[in-house]
């Protein structure tokens, strides 16, 4: 493995490089390739496909009208490695024996994971009048929730948005010092409470702050927590309902995901979107060598569309997901 | 954690478990079945293809004995080769010669790192050691911060400053040593495994301080990308062993599996659960048996012998199986059995727990228990001793002193009769066959029993009570609200019959 490794490192440093030029508020969605996401488009496929070797597998095995079992066991080996998962794979399979690889296998392949992002994009920054939108951020332990609100208000700051932040992770050591570094970082209000206070209080306060000083957009951190307790569950739709009270709208509500995770991401998904209405996945450390292919069965089982991607630790590497160029990537 | 893990070969054993001879073609579709539960698991492709190899092998190169039937001997197959893998016997720590005992964390962002360093210093205390904690993750906002907190949470020191990871390694390990800590625990920044500058400073910082323990810390709910992380540490670090977290989400954790079978080392502490004290040796053994459903029962028993008081347990129990239980022996099991830890998370340990069960033990309402203290304390000494001659307006009077409604105080002394009885029939020697009452606690009993067997005979007193207190106190959660005279049972948990 030591020359994998290093393959892998390689790239890194010239990309770390590369200037972002990613407006915040363009919305994408899965039709529309707006400029600005081909402008990035590079950026993160030249990220993913470092570690993308076994993909090529898949490519040279050529452009045959139909499919033989070897080539299908290259495929099957593919996409489980990526996280896909067996019912996910299994099921891409069938759909690949019935429709046949008239452009060649990457292309059939290529066909099938674009068809499972059907989902719509749109990233909604807008309340009802009178109200303040407010994303509400959900996920389990060590994710990255934190850092994402920490990045996705610098860009909101950055397109000149008042944002307030709403320390609701109560329960981890240290976390709201973490989310006030990132105000101080970013120029963000923020709303903290001391360790063990009740979360709900805290957006509550925080809708306050921001109806009062007319912000545009409230950021709600929540503790990190198992997507197998009730309990807890019950905890966040109190949060949620919280948020979602006057003043506050919640417009989008993010799971954030780490993209090492495998095929638990599914029973996290189904959990959270039940007990917080999940609008969609902020996919995180895609920069990694995992591939995060587990977003290919979220998205054809649940539906919940991924709609930002984390591809290295500055604020700006935090990116609008774009379905055609994740699969480009994968199979490139 | 292998939750459904261990229903799928369960379902594997029981298609066998139909057939008296095992054919190449069964052999085939068995491994199938093992193979896509392990990736369904989460265990990385190439593990699981030497794993299922090797169960082959296994299962070709020895005779079916007498006693297995040859489905049965598939599953054994399965269990010693997941022994294996996860680790045959635990390593043990040993403590350095001339202290102190050095520990590197290391892993990827967000496994967990920072929390397990806490935790590990609080193993160590428990253990009657004086840990030291070193927080070198000078990247991560407030992570020092952090782990400042939960150092004072169990009563550690830690030592950071702000200069350069390498610096605050050595320096924490020369504090260490100058205030006789004998264990330093060193957290380092969280990773991504192609960071080059990253693997650099850790190794940089294993060069400065020689750690004589080397950790990756690795997340259950992990999916392939495990190899890799394993991989990439083990090589840059020579890893002495790993810790698994977040064992406590449902996640199948194959994660364990595919770390252990790259790098070649063992799993040495799992952490449970959120509390600092959520945190053990994990055991190889044990976790196998979990995995094809056979319960933790030595973890449970383990765990009861650790914190039970022997005395105030073997007198009760002595009296419990003679027929004379009262409730003061009652309430005093009760807190035996809490000072083990809370019941959903005992429960989960139970054997023959299926995933209705499971669900039901982790919303177990611990404060169902504060409830049955408050109606037993409201009664008067003879009444505890005995209850029979608790009428209605003693009844009444107990229900107004504890704030609970008669319903409540009659659905408590009906479970405590029924309860004394069993452990009646139970002394005798009977097997519990009491209509109405749970299978649960029979199935227990018939499974400690065996481990005591074989151990030599040698149960822990009163862990019949345990179950009994389990059973009391036991309501999945949503059934616990509210006084419920309608419900027959009182919301008791009924475990379905298995199998």
């Amino acid at each position: 493995m030591p020359e994998i490794l290093v393959t892998e490192v390689a790239p890194i440093p010239t990309i770390l490089d590369a200037p972002p030029a990613h407006p915040f508020t363009v919305p994408v969605s899965a039709t529309t390739a707006a400029p600005a996401t081909e402008s990035e488009a590079p950026n993160l496929e030249q990220r993913l496909s470092s570690a993308r070797g076994i993909f090529d597998r898949v490519r040279s095995i050529g452009q045959s009208g139909s499919l033989t079992e070897a080539q299908l066991e290259v495929i099957e080996e593919v996409l489980l490695r990526s996280d896909v998962g067996v019912a996910t794979t299994t099921a891409l399979l069938e759909e690949l024996k019935t429709n046949g690889a008239p452009n060649g296998v990457a292309e059939a392949i290529r066909a099938s994971l674009e068809a499972s992002f059907v989902a719509d994009r749109v990233v909604r920054r807008e309340a009802s009048e009178g109200r303040v939108p407010v994303w509400l951020f959900v996920g389990v332990n060590g994710v990255g929730k934190t850092t994402t609100i920490g990045k996705l208000a610098w860009r909101a700051m950055q397109d000149g948005a008042s944002v307030v932040l709403a320390a609701g992770d109560t329960f981890r050591a240290a976390a709201a010092d973490q989310l006030a570094l990132w105000a101080e970082r970013t120029g963000a209000d923020i709303v903290r409470a001391a360790e063990g206070a009740d979360p709900g209080s805290v957006v509550h306060d925080a809708l306050g702050r921001a109806e009062a000083r007319h912000a545009d957009l409230v950021l709600a951190d929540t503790a990190g927590r198992r997507a197998n307790s009730t309990n807890l569950l019950d905890e966040l739709a109190k949060i949620r309902r919280v948020a979602d009270r006057a003043p506050g709208e919640v417009v989008e509500t993010f799971m954030v995901l780490d993209a090492t995770t495998g095929q638990n991401a599914l029973s996290q998904a189904r959990e959270f979107l039940a007990a917080a209405s999940v609008t969609g996945i902020v996919l995180t450390k895609l920069d990694g060598t995992a591939r995060g292919g587990i977003v290919v069965a979220i998205e054809r089982e649940l539906g919940i569309p991924v709609k930002f991607v984390g591809i290295g630790e500055r604020a700006e590497d935090l990116i609008a997901f774009d379905p055609a160029v994740f699969v480009r990537s994968l199979l490139s | 954690m292998f939750d459904a893990l261990s229903a799928r070969l369960e379902k594997v054993g029981q298609s066998l478990r139909s057939r008296g001879r095992l054919s190449d073609a069964d052999l085939d579709e068995a491994l199938a079945e093992v193979r896509s539960a392990l990736l369904e698991a989460d265990v990385e492709l190439s593990v699981v293809r030497a794993f299922i190899e090797a169960v082959r092998t296994r299962v070709a190169g020895e005779n079916v004995a007498q006693s297995l039937t040859p489905g049965q001997h598939v599953i054994k197959a399965v269990h010693d080769q997941l022994i294996e893998v996860l680790g045959g016997s635990p390593l043990k720590i040993t403590y350095a010669a001339k202290p102190p005992t050095v520990i590197l964390l290391a892993g990827l962002q967000g496994a967990g790192k920072t929390t397990t360093a806490g935790k590990l210093a609080n193993w160590f205390k428990s253990q009657g050691r004086q840990p030291y904690l070193v927080g070198t993750d000078l990247q991560r906002p407030a992570a020092v911060e952090q782990l400042r907190v939960l150092g004072s949470q169990i009563g550690v020191g830690v030592f950071s400053e702000a200069s350069d990871p390498v610096t605050v390694a050595r320096k924490g390990v020369e504090e260490a040593t100058r205030l006789g800590r004998d264990v330093v625990i060193i957290d380092t920044a969280g990773r991504l495994s192609i960071d080059a500058a990253l693997m650099a400073e850790v190794r940089f910082i294993a060069g400065a301080v020689q750690p004589d323990y080397t950790f990756l810390v690795i997340d259950a709910v992990t999916g392939q990308d495990a190899v890799h992380t394993a991989r990439a540490f083990h090589d840059t670090l020579a890893l002495s062993g790993i810790i698994v977290t977040k064992l406590d989400y449902d996640a199948r954790g194959g994660a364990v599996l595919s770390a252990r079978g790259v790098v070649g080392r063992p799993v040495v502490f799992a952490s449970t659960g959120e509390k600092m004290g959520d945190f053990d040796l994990f055991h190889p053994d044990r976790m196998a048996s979990r995995i094809l459903g056979m319960g933790d029962i030595l973890s449970l028993i383990e765990q009861a012998e650790r914190t039970m008081d022997a005395d105030v347990v073997a007198d009760s129990a002595g009296r419990m199986l003679s027929g004379q239980f009262t409730l003061d022996d009652f309430m005093a099991q009760l807190a035996q059995v809490r000072k083990m830890g809370s019941l959903g998370g005992l429960m989960k340990l139970m054997p023959g727990m299926n995933k209705e069960m499971r669900d039901a033990a982790k919303n177990v309402d611990d404060s169902q228990l504060d409830r049955i203290e408050a109606i037993v304390r409201s009664m008067t000494p003879r009444e505890r001793r005995d209850p029979s001659i608790i009428d209605g307006s003693r009844r009444t009077r107990i229900a107004k002193g504890c704030g609970r409604t008669v319903n409540d105080v009659n659905q408590l002394l009906k479970q405590f009769d029924q309860m004394r009885k069993m452990m009646k029939t139970l002394g005798k020697g009977g097997m519990p066959g009491m209509p109405g009452m749970p299978g649960g606690s029979g199935k227990l009993a018939q499974m400690a029993g065996k481990v005591a067997a074989a151990r030599g005979g040698e149960l822990p007193a009163g862990f019949e009570a345990l179950g009994a207190g389990l059973q009391a106190g036991a309501r999945p959660g949503p059934a616990s609200s509210g006084p419920k005279g309608k419900k027959k049972k009182g919301g008791r948990v009924t475990p379905p019959k298995t199998r």
